[in-house]
């Protein structure tokens, strides 16, 4: 039943390009409509999973028999997290995408198409079709950026593309080595994950392949120093792209990590554990320096994506079921909070205000003018900080619960990181909302500014309060987890037993 | 035990609370400070009845409710209030609703403010009640955000740096404690205060980081991680740099807030956490720690004694007299190994300490609040040169403050004396040249107190304020309850003392081995 | 052998020799003062029913029959590539159907029917003789295509570069092919084999390859034989350039593999890295890794269309060039998939090359700007193609790239020693993602010049480009489709 969500998302794409040309308010109808049919889809199949322990198949039929490929499509605990994600992050995007005029049915379709894409990579489990899903993504990003992005919107678009398409490159070669020397070792080819995942591949064909797989998907999460896509292109982005960008598209380089790159070299990881463990700390704590000194309001939100990815990528390399457990939690939980963040950022303060500078910005006095974005913004920053309540505090609480066994020295910085973290949402709230600066007798903007309207409260309220109840009942989403990495015939066995515990 | 989840529901009215009135519009300010005072009143109500139903001959932890929350990683819904927690609540419950009736003129956003105050009150309440780190950090954290927008949006004139710098060193704190309490956890298992407490007293604990880390002085480090964290919240020199900058910015119904309870958050941890769980080290760094709270007392002492503001000295003047808290912890801790000293010493430190920190935060509380109606009436002055001679125009304020002022100064009848006496008592004959160094601070605040008094109420009257009204009867009836606990409490400490010395006998007993 | 069976063997090939005659003689005699474009249309006709009635006899006959040892090999693969290259054909005619570029219609259908008749030989020779016979004539046809545009000077300087560039290499060619047969002894491909196995390498069979490869890198376009090609992909009329560009390239590349994998069976050597041994492979592979990079290092810099179409070609030329190298049956059919995808692609994008063309007035990219809105369906159809020249998924050319590189992997599994090539092909990839993208951003994201029209797209160029838009897609889903013939 999962597979639907990925083929409604298309359906709506056909549906949209049928469209007569300017009919804006028919476009934004069938977007809300598609992507609120994927998310219940989403809901329901994730809920109705038996066993989120195994890895149920949804649907599997050969493909290129010739070179072992099928159409596979799965899903265990980690993607239920992921697919349900995608399902809110699909529905709240377009609630805030509300207001745009200029070629809406397309800007809708690159969005359902993008929305497709991801939902296929979450869900295959043949690795030939979750790259397939996975490069296809990067060109609605492209023209969602390039077409109704703001700042830089060209470059910033040609630079994530390119940096994504050479991310999945370096993926591609390490996929061909590994099906060649895999066929060579069992003596007939196949692109199954799973029957891939028992293959032991040599370890010097691991110790060159793993970085270059890892690094390649690493690059689209966000990984130090691969990251310097992610500030620009979440600028230049419009709210939805951004919210997209950085809720759902940084975790699908992070799910490939843990998916396809650890589940199938876990030597491989080993190996350079300690050199991605750095790298994640080094991410999380420049991103999070960085982001404290921005000018612009969306900058400080962009490198504070990187900085968080940065838990990400530290949980998946401490090997052990508490890290990686709190590594794909806070997949989810940013993925809201970023959601969230971008959303208050471009829509609510950017289309209304039109600049994003601080300087103008704190003569502005928004805490009264807009108070609802006001709040919101308060609330999202302190789930940002990782305060307890939120989802992202028992996320990295297992991150760090996990590194503490492996890196103790990593994790004291990861702590530095998050008092950063907290340094900036602070500096954002004083210089964005509540601004002590004088106002200027005559400013510019005489005229009131647009109330929040409805469809923006919708989504705010629905991310908030999805971050609220993940971060007081953990358990639900943790329940699908966990039974996934401890299962003791799991793909991550491997990964898991041959460390510390 | 009870089947009611009496501690959740006293920490969820003030919460649903104010999320009733944050929904109220900006207009209804009237409703707004009257549900907000309703909502505290409840509060105060659920505090009575709990000290009612409280079995005092018990030292245990009585009202529990213990529930699965993240089995997987340890956390469990743990509540449960002893002597100590219940003292705590029942002092939030106390000083809330007065600093509510001390805002009711607060009028910019009057829905947001009692909002937020509400749900600093249940905050509070989270974190005297909790049991297990999880849950209690939760609170413990929760408690800083309206903090925060409470001195960010109705503060003084620098109270955007005051706030952040605020809030900033407390998060610092935070994250130490926090990764402390993760290093815990991954050695023992366990989130639970009471079981680590037992695993500390046992020499478990230790072994069991030492196991899990390899490092030698790991249970030094963890331990130092959580002191951050509640030394920041106390404050202990040299961590206090924030706290006069957040008291004079907050509107003083807020430090009221700040000073009576919030505070007290921090000793409450040395009691509750740093102490059960980490004896060892406190007695290793027994010295160290002894002059952090000998400077505490004399620096903060001297330092309010220099300052020119009402609400900076008052704010010094709260740091000192935590000091003394701390004092005793650290004597208690220190000297129970080796020497056998009779426990009635240590007990008698400890139930010092917690009559101090009650009577504090109701002396400091009171105060702060004659300030704001000394504010009130002098159109926002408050320095100490401002007035003078104000006896002459209003006696009735001059002869309540005044009570309120000697009770902090430790006049005996008074209840700011039992608790430094208590104090003193105990750490005399557990280190003597501690006590000795710090009467210093004793004599210093005495001299600045008596500074205050003859600058703003004696000497020639300021012809500024001849037409100072006195207090009014609302604001008489306001300061009443406050002034009649300090004299019953002067006169009859064992009504306090009955409910908690179970807890401190038990404390006690935890820490000889 | 009577000639009757020959023409049997041969009835693709002379059913399309028919249509030529008739198309001519149609042309010249029965619609002499019609205009050029009723002409047009009646000529297409007629050449498309040909071209479909030969490729009706190639599929459905199931013969096999080796003709005067090697003269004429029908097979049933040389049988599916006859049938490509007419469907090539078909296509090709329905975008030049509009042209304006000459009055002389009778003349370019038939010189495009001859050139393809030339391929169809030149796909079922396995004899050097025949092989450069067939070679020649497709050659000179097309030579005369790209001289098309009488009124364009640069049709014209086009196709003398073509012509003496293609002269030339013929020359190496025959050279080579001469080489051969003197060292060998026979002209057939597998006497060729047996002659020149146990000999060694020769320094006079050393220089056979070389010039061999000359010849057949400037067919297909590889670097340094590369010279050629932009100014004739520029300067040819559009629909020409997009025969050179698709039909050519397949009978080539077939032929290529063909004498290198069957005729220089035994002096391969060994392309390796670090395992350097001397044959045709090494040879081939340095072509191939030189034509990767400089196709797509200086596509990035063109402001035309057309020339970065040619770079293009010269990059995906040297991508084929290693599934020629790898020398396995999967890489054959792997490599056939891709050069067929290939073909169609870019006839599709030389199609819509031709309709911007003529509708603004040239082919810079920024003649491309706002082509969503002004001609919607079409400029959907350049997203396909472009995207799948580019590698995206789930585009035919992302799987071809698919199966060429990893047959290339995989023909040494042991110690992967091809890897070196393939990771410069997927490297040079992403580079390339950057300018199809140049153009693509021209058409979706920026605006055309205020008040410019719609785009009418003539209706058999739309049809045309539709279905070749919709069978890249569909074999790139469906890849068994097409792989279940090679």
């Amino acid at each position: 039943m999962l597979a639907w969500t990925i083929y409604i998302s298309f359906i709506g794409v056909l549906v949209l390009m049928l469209l007569p040309r300017d009919d804006a308010r028919a476009a934004r109808i069938v977007a809300l409509l598609t992507a609120i049919a994927s998310c219940v889809v989403a809901f329901v199949g994730a809920i109705q999973q038996a066993n989120p322990g195994e890895v149920t198949t949804i649907v599997k039929v050969p493909w290129i028999p010739s070179i072992g490929a099928s159409y596979y499509l799965a899903a265990d605990g980690i993607s239920l997290v992921l697919v349900v994600l995608t399902g809110l992050a699909a529905v709240t995007g377009i609630l805030f995408s509300w207001n745009i005029e200029k070629r809406t049915k397309e800007f809708f379709a690159f969005y359902l198409a993008l929305i497709g894409g991801v939902y296929g990579v979450f869900l295959s489990f043949d690795v030939l079709l979750l790259f397939v899903f996975y490069e296809l993504t990067i060109i609605p990003k492209y023209f969602l950026i390039a077409r109704w992005g703001s700042t830089r919107k060209e470059y910033g678009a040609m630079k994530l593309a390119l940096y994504s398409f050479v991310g999945s490159h370096l993926v591609l070669i390490g996929l061909i080595a590994a099906w060649v020397v895999a066929r060579a070792q069992t003596g007939h080819a196949s692109l199954d994950l799973l029957e891939l995942s028992k293959i032991s591949f040599p370890l010097g064909f691991q110790h060159w392949v793993f970085p270059l797989v890892f690094i390649g998907f690493g690059i689209l999460a966000g990984l130090w120093p691969f990251h310097t896509w992610a500030p620009t292109g979440h600028v230049a982005a419009p709210t939805a792209g951004s919210m997209l960008l950085a809720g759902v598209v940084m975790k699908l380089g992070a799910y490939g990590c843990l998916r396809v790159a650890m589940v199938l070299f876990p030597e491989g990881v080993r190996m350079w554990q300690n050199e991605i463990a750095l790298l994640a700390v080094i991410g999380i704590v420049y991103g999070a320096g960085v982001a404290l000194v921005q000018k612009d309001f969306k900058f400080v939100i962009g490198y504070s994506s990187v900085s968080h990815m940065g838990f990400v990528l530290l949980g998946l390399a401490t090997l052990n079921s508490i890290g990686l457990s709190g590594a794909v939690l806070q997949m989810f939980s940013h993925g809201i909070i970023a959601g969230l963040l971008f959303a208050v950022v471009g829509r609510m303060v950017y289309d209304r205000t039109h600049t994003r500078d601080f300087n103008d910005l704190q003569t502005m006095q928004l805490g009264k003018l807009l108070p609802f974005a006001g709040v919101t913004f308060v609330l999202a920053g302190v789930a940002s900080m990782g305060l307890p309540g939120f989802s992202g505090f028992v996320a990295e609480l297992q991150v760090l619960m996990g590194a503490w066994q492996v890196f103790p020295k990593s994790t004291i910085l990861a702590g530095v990181g998050i008092v950063v973290g907290v340094a900036y949402i602070l500096r954002a709230w004083q210089k964005a909302f509540y601004s002590d600066a004088v106002v200027p007798a005559k400013s510019g903007h005489d005229h009131p500014l647009e109330p929040i309207s409805m469809p923006e409260r919708i989504g705010a309220v629905i991310l908030l309060a999805a971050t609220l109840v993940i971060g007081i009942f953990p358990g639900l989403l943790l329940n699908w987890i966990q039974p996934c990495l401890n299962s003791p015939l799991s793909m991550f066995a491997r990964l898991l037993n041959g460390g510390p515990q | 035990m009870n089947t009611m989840p009496w501690l959740t529901i006293l920490t969820l009215v003030p919460l649903i609370g104010g999320i009733i009135i944050a929904g109220l519009g900006a207009e209804q300010k009237r409703l707004a400070r009257g549900l907000a005072l309703a909502f505290s009143l409840v509060g105060l109500a659920g505090a009575m009845c709990l000290w009612n139903h409280f079995d005092s001959a018990s030292g245990d932890v009585q009202f529990i409710e213990k529930h699965e929350w993240v089995q997987s990683l340890g956390i469990q819904y743990f509540l449960g209030v002893d002597g100590l927690g219940l003292l705590m609540v029942m002092l939030t419950a106390i000083v809330v609703p007065l600093s509510i009736l001390a805002s009711w003129r607060i009028d910019d956003r009057a829905h947001i403010y009692n909002a937020l105050v509400l749900w600093l009150q249940a905050g509070l309440f989270g974190t005297f009640t909790a049991l297990n780190f999880f849950h209690w950090f939760l609170f413990w954290e929760l408690v800083l955000i309206p903090a925060f927008f409470l001195i960010k949006l109705w503060g003084g004139p620098r109270r955007g740096p005051a706030a952040t710098q605020f809030f900033i060193y407390t998060m610092v704190g935070s994250v130490t404690l926090l990764l402390s309490f993760l290093a815990i956890r991954l050695a023992t298992g366990s989130f639970d205060f009471i079981e680590l407490a037992g695993m500390a007293k046992s020499g478990v604990l230790a072994s069991k980081l030492g196991a899990a880390f390899g490092w030698k002085n790991i249970g030094l480090i963890v331990f130092f991680g959580a002191f951050l964290g509640f030394a920041v919240k106390v404050p202990v020199v040299p961590f206090h740099t924030w706290l006069p900058a957040a008291y004079t910015e907050a509107p003083s119904p807020v430090t009221m807030l700040l000073t009576g309870v919030m505070s007290k958050m921090g000793v409450y941890g040395f009691l509750r956490i740093l102490l059960p769980i980490f004896p060892e080290q406190m007695r290793l760094l027994l010295t160290p720690l002894m002059w952090l709270a000998i400077l505490t007392i004399v620096l903060s002492a001297c330092a309010a004694f220099a300052q020119r503001d009402l609400k900076r000295i008052l704010a010094y003047s709260s740091i000192n007299h935590l000091g003394y808290c701390l004092l005793a912890l650290f004597a208690v801790t220190g000297a129970a190994s080796g020497v056998n000293l009779p426990e009635l010493q240590k007990a008698a430190a400890l139930n010092g300490v917690l009559l101090q920190m009650f009577n504090h935060g109701l002396t400091a509380s009171a105060l702060f609040l004659f300030v704001s109606l000394l504010e009130k009436r002098s159109g926002g002055l408050r320095g100490l040169d401002d007035f003078g001679g104000l006896r002459k125009v209003i006696p009735v304020f001059t002869g309540l403050m005044g009570i309120a002022l000697f009770s902090s100064l430790g006049l005996p009848g008074l209840n700011g004396f039992v608790g430094e006496f208590l104090i003193f008592k105990g750490v005399f004959p557990l280190a003597p040249w501690a006590a000795a160094l710090s009467t210093i601070g004793l004599l210093v605040t005495a001299i600045f107190l008596l500074t205050l008094i003859q600058r703003v109420f004696c000497g020639p009257l300021n012809a500024r304020w001849s037409k100072m009204p006195d207090l009014t009867l609302s604001e008489r009836l306001l300061v009443l309850p406050a002034i009649a606990l300090m004299f019953i409490l002067g006169v009859w400490p064992q009504f306090i003392l009955g409910a908690v010395d179970a807890t401190v006998v038990k404390l006690v007993q935890q820490l000889n081995f | 052998m009577n000639y009757f069976q020959i023409i049997q063997l041969a009835a693709p090939e002379t059913i399309v020799v028919v249509t030529v005659l008739a198309v001519l003689a149609m042309d010249l005699i029965a619609l002499r003062g019609r205009s050029v474009e009723q002409r047009f249309n009646a000529g297409a006709l007629v050449s498309i029913i040909g071209c479909l009635l030969a490729a009706l006899v190639a599929m459905a006959r199931h013969e096999s029959f080796n003709l005067m040892n090697g003269l004429l090999v029908v097979d049933p693969q040389t049988d599916f590539l006859k049938v490509v290259l007419l469907i090539l054909t078909i296509f090709t005619v329905l975008i030049s159907v509009s042209g304006k570029f000459t009055e002389h219609v009778g003349e370019y259908l038939s010189l495009v029917l001859l050139a393809t008749i030339g391929l169809m030989f030149l796909v079922s020779s396995e004899d050097i003789l025949m092989i450069f016979i067939s070679l020649e004539m497709a050659s000179l046809s097309l030579y005369i295509l790209t001289a098309f545009n009488k009124r364009n000077a640069r049709s014209s300087e086009a196709a003398l570069k073509y012509f003496l560039f293609g002269g030339m290499s013929a020359a190496f060619l025959l050279f080579g092919l001469s080489l051969i047969y003197g060292l060998s002894g026979s002209t057939n491909l597998s006497e060729i084999a047996t002659g020149l196995a146990g000999k060694g390498l020769d320094p006079l069979l050393l220089v056979a390859i070389v010039t061999t490869v000359i010849g057949f890198g400037f067919k297909v376009a590889a670097v340094p034989f590369h010279l050629w090609a932009p100014d004739a992909y520029e300067g040819a009329p559009t629909p020409s350039a997009a025969f050179i560009a698709s039909g050519s390239k397949v009978a080539s590349f077939f032929i290529l593999a063909k004498i290198m994998t069957f005729g220089f069976a035994g002096v391969e050597g060994s392309a390796v890295w670090h395992g350097y041994v001397s044959g045709w492979m090494p040879v081939i592979a340095i072509v191939a890794a030189l034509s990767m990079v400089l196709g797509n290092l200086t596509a990035i810099v063109q402001t035309s269309v057309k020339r970065l179409l040619a770079y293009s070609a010269i990059a995906h030329a040297g991508y084929m060039l290693l599934g020629v190298l790898a020398n396995t049956p999967a890489s054959l059919s792997g490599l056939l998939f891709y050069v067929i995808t290939y073909a169609l692609t870019v006839l599709g994008a030389f199609g819509v090359v031709t309709v911007v063309e003529a509708a603004t007035g040239g082919d810079a990219i920024r003649n491309f700007a706002g082509l969503s809105r002004r001609a919607p369906l079409m400029s959907l159809c350049l997203l396909v193609f472009l995207l799948s020249l580019g590698g995206i998924p789930p585009l035919a050319g992302f799987i071809g790239k698919f199966f060429l590189f990893s047959a290339v992997v995989g023909a040494d599994a042991d110690h992967l020693g091809l890897l070196w090539l393939v990771i410069l092909a997927i490297v040079m990839s992403a580079v390339s993602f950057y300018y199809y993208l140049q153009v693509l951003k021209q058409a979706y994201v920026l605006d055309a010049a205020a008040g410019a029209p719609d785009i009418k797209v003539p209706p058999a160029t739309l049809f045309a480009l539709v279905l070749l838009a919709l069978l890249v897609i569909l074999l790139g889903c469906a890849p068994g489709l097409l792989t279940q013939f090679l």
